[in-house]
């Protein structure tokens, strides 16, 4: 791995952030819009109903978390799309970067944006709520990271969906990750799944970052069974998604569809 | 010394055969130009070079190595620009060459990015987002990408095609000049023939994704007993295009 043609990747994507307003309000808008909306939502459902005290932490912690998911899992997909969109992929793959190092520099802009969105919500959420995502301590760190490995797991999926399926399949982009956000159970206890559900979220990470974020707000602990759980199926994620998008990378090139995504 | 070496490739997509037993060598400082008509192979040929396209069979060494085992090694040291790729338009032609300045691993990026523009008069353009660049300008900043890295083997699709006269002569004596005075070895295709006779010594015919006749420009001519390229491409390749 080279780090200059690492840095090229996340090179490019600064330059196209940096000039260009409808991205950056991008990064900005979204999260601030989902937590004005469902901050207020919260605000209003705890006053109605007083039988679950930490309603607005729930909800809020959740947004800011499932954002976390989704930037991740953006940062990757959209800046693959990105070069595709602008027909460079041909350029990028005939240049001496591997495809290791390309995934490397995509990683890094979706921490990137994760960083960003990460800080306008819990700003904002501090600012409107006086809510602290800080306050669950340093456990919120291998939540975020566990958050940030499945993104990354989504996203690289995607990835290989778009190249093996063309601009016909841009819209996976944006859809994928909401795919999972039922059996995530993000603003609910996964026991208010059917019990069909209830077992199909037990193979998601995501699922037991946010069990274990309830646990958390309401026990003041670390729940190591969920941690080790969302960390054990993200390496899988992660493992088959690379797995995924390296078969169908090389298919990609023996069907010669290289050239002519985007097309 | 053999810069590129291509023996036996054979390109099928589905059922379609694109490139059939081509057999290709390229020494060191030699322009070959690539003719024949709309898709018999040329394109295939150079995607196939660059590694984009995986050979159904056959094997493509390059600088000695073979591409598939030193991809990226290889890929280093090539360079290409076509005039069916750009780079993109969101990005001045400044930060479009440092971006691949690094892809590259140039020394001095910025610097050799300037040496570039001012080489193709892109200098007063360079800050100007790349979409607000004519087409002429747009491929002159793709031969400046493919300039970057000082290629010793450089592919050109169709580079001059877009170009007025004056810049694709300037192109075309650029060109020249590099093969000339720093030995580096071009691959070209094109459809403008006289241009080709001006640019290549040796060209390959391709049609129907197999070579039809290769050699010296003036050979060919002599052999075939017509009076110029043109003449002998319609001889050889027929009136399909």
């Amino acid at each position: 791995m080279r780090i200059k043609r690492i840095w090229a990747v996340v090179l490019r994507q600064t330059y196209l952030y940096r000039r260009s307003l409808p991205r950056l309000l991008e990064v900005f808008y979204w999260p601030m819009v989902d937590l004005l909306l469902w901050g207020f939502v919260s605000l209003y459902l705890q006053r109605a109903s007083a039988d679950i005290p930490d309603f607005v932490i729930y909800f809020i912690g959740a947004l800011i978390l499932w954002d976390i998911l989704f930037r991740a899992q953006q940062g990757i997909s959209v800046s693959f799309l990105e070069d595709m969109w602008a027909r460079n992929l041909v350029n990028i793959f005939a240049s001496p970067l591997k495809i290791q190092e390309y995934i490397v520099g995509l990683l890094f802009i979706s921490i990137l944006k994760v960083t960003i969105a990460f800080v306008v919500m819990s700003s904002l959420a501090w600012l409107f709520y006086s809510f602290s995502i800080f306050k669950l301590g340093v456990a919120l760190i291998p939540l975020v990271l566990n958050l940030m490995a499945m993104g990354w797991a989504v996203g690289i999926f995607t990835m290989a969906l778009i190249l093996r399926f063309g601009q016909e399949a841009e819209v996976l982009a944006w859809a994928v990750a909401f795919l999972f956000m039922p059996f995530s159970a993000v603003f609910y206890p996964v026991d208010t799944l059917p019990p069909l559900l209830q077992k199909i979220a037990l193979f998601i990470p995501s699922a037991h970052v946010f069990e274990g974020m309830r646990i958390l707000i309401d026990k003041k602990v670390l729940s190591i069974k969920h941690l080790s759980m969302a960390s054990a199926l993200n390496l899988a994620f992660l493992s088959a998604s690379t797995l995924f998008f390296a078969k169908i990378y090389r298919t990609a090139r023996k069907r010669g569809i290289l050239p002519k995504i985007g097309e | 010394m053999e810069i590129l070496k291509v023996q036996g490739l054979k390109k099928v997509f589905n059922s379609v055969i694109a490139l059939d037993d081509l057999n290709l060598t390229l020494s060191r400082g030699e322009i070959l130009g690539i003719l024949g008509p709309n898709g018999a192979g040329k394109t295939t040929l150079i995607h196939c070079i660059l590694g984009l396209i995986e050979p159904t069979e056959g094997e493509i060494s390059i600088f000695g190595k073979d591409l598939t085992l030193h991809r990226s090694e290889v890929l280093k040291r090539i360079n290409f620009a076509s005039n069916y790729v750009s780079l993109p338009y969101s990005l001045t032609p400044f930060e479009n060459l440092m971006v691949f300045a690094h892809l590259y691993e140039v020394k001095d990026p910025a610097e050799r990015c300037h040496r570039m523009l001012r080489l193709f008069e892109l200098e007063h353009l360079c800050n100007r987002p790349t979409r607000r660049l004519s087409s002429g300008q747009i491929m002159r900043l793709n031969l400046a990408k493919a300039l970057l890295n000082k290629p010793e083997l450089l592919l050109l699709d169709e580079p001059t095609a877009g170009l007025d006269p004056e810049i694709a002569r300037k192109t075309r004596d650029l060109l020249l000049k590099l093969a000339r005075t720093e030995g580096i070895s071009v691959i070209y295709t094109s459809h403008n023939l006289k241009e080709m006779e001006e640019v290549s010594k040796r060209v390959l015919f391709l049609k129907k994704g197999k070579v039809v006749a290769e050699g010296m420009v003036n050979d060919l001519i002599r052999q075939y007993g017509t009076a110029s390229l043109e003449e002998f491409y319609f001889k050889v390749i027929g009136h399909e295009d």
